[in-house]
C-alpha cells in the first residue's frame, strides 16, 4: 500500500516537469505578454522594456524557465503580474472556494443521480426511465455556460431568490480563517456568514454540478440494471431477505462500484477550476482567476496554479484509486 | 442444529409431504412474441428426509421449475399456474412477504455456479450471518458465532479466518460449501439444489454430494436434486422424475428407473453415460439431435423427433390429447406410446455401479 502511494507520487515528477515546459512555452507562444497587457497598448517601448526588466522577462527563455523551476520546487511561483501577490497566497485563497463550490456540485449531482439512476433501473421502460435518460443526454449536451446564465437570468436576476455573484456578500464582514467561507463561518459561530456563503453556492453549485448529474444517472441506471440480474442478488432473495437489505447490500454496493469511478473523475476535473461557471457567477474560485490571468498574460499566476491543479489532480485519482479498493475488495492493493 | 429440525420433519411427515407441486405451469411472455411454455404440467412431492431428482438436459425446464417452487421468478413477463404447496400454505400467488419469510428460513436453494453466486464485495461471514439475522432473533456476535459453526458443519477448515475472506479468496469447493452452508443456516424443511456439483472438480462434486446426503439423513430435511448427472441420481436420490421439455416423461425409485428404464429418452440418458469399464475404444452412445429438434407438445410426442422407437402415431394428435402421462407399474409413472421393452445394451451406467 504505502509503496503504491510512494510510486504513484514519484510518477508526479516527470508529469509535472513535461507540464511546466509545455506552460512555459505555450505562455510565450501567446500573442502579446504581461507587459502591454499591464501597460495598454500605446505604451512606449521603454515603458515595456523597463517592465521587462523588473519582472525578469527581458532573460533569454530558458533562464526564465531555470529560475522560475528554481523557485518552484519550494513552492515559490513568484508574484503575479496583475495584483504583485504572491501567487502561492492567491491560490491558498482562491482554492477552498473552488472545493466547497466543487463539494456542492458533487453532493448535488450524487444526492440526485444515484436514486434517480436507480429509479429508473428499477422501473425500466416505464415514463420515469424514458424521461432520466432523455434528460440526462439533455444535461450532458447543454452548454455549461448557457445553463450558467439560464439560472442566474431566472433564479437570481428576475426571481431574486438567490444572489448570482460573488462568495459572500461585501457588507457581511466576515472573519477568515480557513478561507472555505462556509466553514469560516461555522467556526467562528457567525452562522449569518456561513449561510450567506452557502446560498452563493447554490446556483454555481448546480451550473457546474449538471454534466456529472447526467452521467451518475446514466451508470447507475446502467449499472444497476446489470446488477440486478446477477446470480448473488437472486441469492440474496432465495435467502429471504428484506427488500431494503437486498437493495442496499446487494444491488446497491455492486452497482456503485463503476459509478464511484466516475464520481472521482468528476471530482478532480471540477476542482482543477470551473472557468465557465466561475466566470458567469464572478466566483472568486481558481477558475475565474486563470480566465483573468489568461486575458492579463500574467505568465506567474498562470503557471503556479496549473501546475498545483495538476498537483491537485493527481492527488485526487489516487486517492480515488485506494479508495476504489476499500469498496472492491477484488482490487484491493497489496 | 438437529435437535431443532427434527421436531419440524417429523411434524412435516405426519401431515403429508413437505412440499407438493401439482400441475405447476410457468410461461413466459414477452410483448410482440408468442409466449414460451417452459414448464407444463409438473407434479410431484417430497417427503422429510426423501432425496427427490429432477433429471433432464438443459432447457428442459427443471430449473425454472425449482425458481417457481422458491417464488423467485420475476414478477413481470412470467405466469405461474398450478400449485405449490409448502407444509399446508399456497406458494403460487402468495404475498411477497410470505414468500420471504419461508424463503431462507424454511425453504433454502443451493445454486450452480457458486462464484457468480456469491456477492463478491460482502464478506461470506456477513453473507451468512444475514440470513440468521433475518430470521432468528439473536444479536450479532451469536450470529456470528452461529456461522462459525456452520462453516465447520459444512467442512471448511478455519472457519473463523474464511469468515472474513471474500468469495475471490476461496476455492471453488469451499464457495460452494460456504453457498450450503449459508441455506443450512436456519435449518430448512426443504433444500432445492439446482446442480451443486456441475462447476466443481470430480472429487470435490463427491465431498459436495456426500455433505447433502449427510443433512438429509441428519436432520430429515427433503432435498429436491437437479441435476443432468445420473451419477448424481445414482449417489443420492429416493424417487426421480425425467423431465423433456418443460414436461415429466417418467417417473420411478431410482433403483427402479436405473434396472428398468422405459421411455427412451430415459434409457438413452443412461446409455450415453460414459464407463470406466466399457471397452477401450468403444465409442459412446449419445442421443441424437439435441433440444433444438424438440415439437410442440400439442402435436405429439416432444421427444419423436429424435427418437429411435418413434412411430408415426407419435407425431400425430391421437384422440384429441397430447401423450399422457400414465400410471406404469407400481409407483412408476411414463409419458411415451412406445415404451421400451428391455433395458438398452450393457454400456449404460447402473444404480448399482454408480456412474461418479
Amino acid at each position: 500500500m504505502l509503496r503504491f502511494v510512494v510510486r504513484r507520487l514519484l510518477q508526479l515528477i516527470p508529469i509535472l516537469l513535461g507540464l511546466s515546459v509545455l506552460l512555459f512555452a505555450w505562455l510565450r507562444a501567446l500573442p502579446g505578454g504581461p507587459a502591454q497587457a499591464a501597460l495598454g497598448e500605446r505604451a512606449t517601448p521603454e515603458a515595456i522594456a523597463r517592465y521587462n526588466e523588473l519582472f525578469g522577462l527581458d532573460q533569454p527563455i530558458y533562464v526564465q524557465y531555470l529560475r522560475f523551476l528554481g523557485r518552484a520546487v519550494q513552492l515559490d511561483f513568484g508574484n503575479s503580474t496583475r495584483t504583485g501577490r504572491p501567487v502561492t497566497e492567491e491560490f491558498l485563497e482562491r482554492m477552498p472556494g473552488t472545493i466547497e463550490l466543487t463539494l456542492f456540485a458533487m453532493v448535488f449531482a450524487i444526492g440526485v443521480g444515484i436514486p434517480l439512476g436507480y429509479l429508473a433501473a428499477r422501473r425500466h421502460g416505464s415514463w420515469i426511465d424514458s424521461t432520466s435518460v432523455i434528460g440526462s443526454l439533455l444535461g450532458v449536451a447543454i452548454p455549461v455556460f448557457f445553463l450558467a446564465y439560464l439560472l442566474r437570468l431566472v433564479f437570481a436576476v428576475e426571481l431574486g431568490w438567490l444572489p448570482g455573484s460573488g462568495r459572500q456578500e461585501v457588507r457581511i464582514d466576515a472573519t477568515r480563517v480557513t478561507n472555505f467561507y462556509v466553514l469560516d463561518g461555522v467556526l467562528t459561530g457567525e452562522w449569518d456568514a456561513a449561510w450567506d456563503a452557502f446560498t452563493h453556492l447554490v446556483l454555481p453549485g448546480i451550473a457546474l454540478g449538471t454534466i456529472p448529474l447526467a452521467i451518475i444517472v446514466r451508470i447507475t441506471r446502467a449499472s444497476v440494471l446489470d446488477v440486478v440480474n446477477e446470480d448473488y442478488v437472486r441469492t440474496a432473495n432465495a435467502k429471504g431477505l428484506a427488500t431494503q437489505t437486498v437493495r442496499r447490500r446487494h444491488i446497491l454496493r455492486n452497482a456503485l462500484l463503476p459509478v464511484s469511478t466516475t464520481i472521482g473523475l468528476q471530482t478532480g476535473l471540477l476542482l482543477s477550476g470551473a472557468v465557465l461557471t466561475e466566470t458567469v457567477f464572478a466566483f472568486g474560485g481558481v477558475g475565474s482567476a486563470i480566465y483573468d490571468a489568461i486575458f492579463g498574460r500574467d505568465y506567474a499566476l498562470l503557471q503556479g496554479f496549473v501546475l498545483l491543479l495538476a498537483i491537485m489532480y493527481v492527488l485526487v485519482n489516487l486517492l480515488v484509486d485506494i479508495s476504489y479498493g476499500l469498496l472492491d475488495p477484488r482490487v484491493r492493493v497489496s | 442444529m438437529s435437535i431443532e429440525a427434527l421436531p419440524a420433519g417429523e411434524a412435516a411427515r405426519a401431515d403429508g409431504p413437505v412440499l407438493q407441486v401439482d400441475d405447476l405451469s410457468v410461461t413466459f411472455t414477452r410483448r410482440g412474441e408468442a409466449p414460451t411454455r417452459a414448464v407444463d404440467g409438473v407434479s410431484f412431492a417430497v417427503d422429510a428426509g426423501e432425496t427427490v431428482g429432477l433429471v433432464g438436459e438443459s432447457g428442459c425446464g427443471k430449473s425454472v421449475t425449482s425458481l417457481a417452487v422458491m417464488g423467485l421468478l420475476p414478477r413481470r413477463g412470467v405466469r405461474v399456474g398450478g400449485s405449490v404447496r409448502f407444509g399446508g400454505v399456497e406458494l403460487v400467488g402468495a404475498p411477497d412477504r410470505t414468500l420471504r419469510d419461508l424463503r431462507g428460513a424454511d425453504m433454502a436453494m443451493v445454486f450452480q455456479d457458486p462464484l457468480s453466486s456469491l456477492n463478491p464485495v460482502v464478506p461470506i461471514g456477513t453473507q451468512v450471518t444475514e440470513v440468521l439475522l433475518e430470521h432468528r432473533d439473536v444479536s450479532r456476535g451469536e450470529a456470528a458465532d452461529e456461522a462459525t459453526r456452520l462453516l465447520d458443519r459444512v467442512g471448511i477448515p478455519d472457519p473463523g479466518r474464511r469468515l472474513k475472506e471474500y468469495p475471490h479468496q476461496l476455492s471453488g469447493g469451499m464457495r460452494q460449501r460456504a453457498l450450503i452452508a449459508m441455506a443450512l443456516a436456519c435449518s430448512p424443511r426443504l433444500l432445492i439444489a439446482d446442480e451443486p456439483t456441475t462447476a466443481l472438480d470430480v472429487t470435490i462434486q463427491a465431498q459436495i454430494l456426500e455433505l447433502l446426503r449427510e443433512l438429509v439423513v441428519d436432520t430429515g430435511t427433503a432435498l429436491v436434486m437437479i441435476t443432468h448427472d445420473l451419477g448424481v441420481v445414482a449417489g443420492l436420490c429416493d424417487r426421480v422424475h425425467v423431465m423433456y421439455a418443460g414436461r415429466i416423461i417418467e417417473s420411478a425409485d431410482r433403483h427402479d428407473l436405473f434396472a428398468r428404464p422405459r421411455h427412451p429418452y430415459t434409457g438413452g440418458l443412461l446409455a450415453s453415460v460414459p464407463r470406466l469399464d466399457g471397452a477401450r475404444g468403444a465409442p459412446l452412445t449419445p442421443i441424437r439431435g439435441s433440444a433444438r429438434d424438440t415439437i410442440p407438445w400439442a402435436e405429439g410426442c416432444a421427444f419423436a423427433p429424435r427418437c429411435d422407437h418413434a412411430q408415426d402415431d407419435c407425431l400425430t394428435e391421437v384422440s384429441g390429447s397430447t401423450v399422457p402421462l400414465e400410471h406404469d407399474g407400481p409407483a412408476r409413472e411414463l409419458r411415451c406410446r412406445h415404451p421400451l421393452r428391455r433395458p438398452p445394451s450393457a454400456t449404460g451406467a447402473t444404480a448399482s455401479g454408480a456412474a461418479r
